[in-house]
């Protein structure tokens, strides 16, 4: 079987979406369940100082993936995405009519919204780090929490559902 | 190890707690949605005015994201900063932060939207 061999843009590619992105959207089940099931009729003392313990290294993990997509995406795929050349991705969507709206709504879209991700995961970690095993007696903050983490996958989901569709559509090579 | 169920006493009670105000998590939460909304004006203004997009191409290889993405988190973290001064002793609890950030995020949502900016551009 041959090895598999990649370009140093398909590499890249590669640590933005399967790296960085898939790490964030991978880990979120287990962060909003960390997050969902902390309460205390559910956990012991103990358990509240484990999953406290797990939840903090979760959240610190996904908010760095959450930046690291981004960073990556904006700073270095992005770039060879809108290269002015007829090979470019951007530029053989822009060719074919029918593939065109990839660009103008997909790409316009996930390249503004995915910054949304970041800010919200940093909150979300902050409040975590912050409280520490106190959020328990927060439900309150609790549930905030939650719901500014479910914010946070949804606008990476999108960022990233139209990042593997563009990349079908027009693949970065 | 005794449980909470053996001792009687609930998991809240065994643990050590410091008692935190909650203004610095209202400072967070308000701060993204600041920056939310701070994106997505960005966002919209660099489609509307050439002049605007121009000034936020920081970097040409990114065009105009350069700079509506740096200026977005440069607003954020000055907002968390100055929010957090002045909320950080403060009891005040985050349910009418949440409110507005809620607001401001959905505004920028829309201020990213693409068929709300593009509304804006220059016609051809």
């Amino acid at each position: 079987m041959a090895p598999v061999e990649l370009t140093d843009r398909e590499l890249w590619t590669l640590i933005h979406g399967m790296v960085f992105g898939a790490v964030f959207l991978l880990g979120f089940a287990g962060g909003l369940e960390g997050l969902y099931s902390l309460r205390p009729r559910l956990l012991s003392a103990e358990g509240v100082r484990d999953r406290v313990r797990r939840l903090k290294v979760g959240v610190v993990a996904m908010a760095v993936a959450a930046w690291g997509t981004v960073l990556t995406g904006t700073w270095i795929v992005y770039p060879w995405y809108r290269e002015d050349i007829p090979e470019s991705p951007r530029s053989l969507l822009l060719a074919n009519p029918d593939l065109e709206e990839w660009h103008h709504f997909g790409m316009e879209w996930k390249e503004h919204v995915a910054w949304l991700s970041p800010i919200l995961a940093t909150v979300v970690a902050f409040i975590v780090i912050y409280y520490g095993t106190s959020l328990i007696r927060h439900d309150r903050v609790r549930k905030t929490t939650m719901l500014l983490f479910v914010l946070a996958f949804l606008f990476a989901a999108v960022a990233g559902l139209f990042g593997a569709l563009i990349t079908k559509a027009a693949p970065l090579v | 190890m005794a449980s909470n169920m053996e001792t009687g006493a609930t998991a809240d009670e065994q643990l050590d707690h410091v008692d935190k105000p909650e203004g610095p998590v209202t400072a967070a939460i308000l701060a993204s949605g600041v920056g939310a909304l701070s994106l997505g004006i960005l966002t919209t203004l660099a489609e509307a005015s050439t002049s605007i997009k121009d000034f936020l191409t920081l970097y040409d290889p990114v065009g105009a994201l350069s700079g509506k993405t740096i200026g977005a988190v440069l607003v954020w973290i000055v907002a968390w900063a100055v929010l957090h001064m002045m909320y950080r002793d403060k009891p005040m609890e985050s349910r009418k932060a949440l409110t507005a950030a809620l607001v401001l995020i959905g505004l920028g949502v829309l201020g990213t939207f693409p068929i709300f900016f593009q509304a804006f551009a220059p016609a051809e």
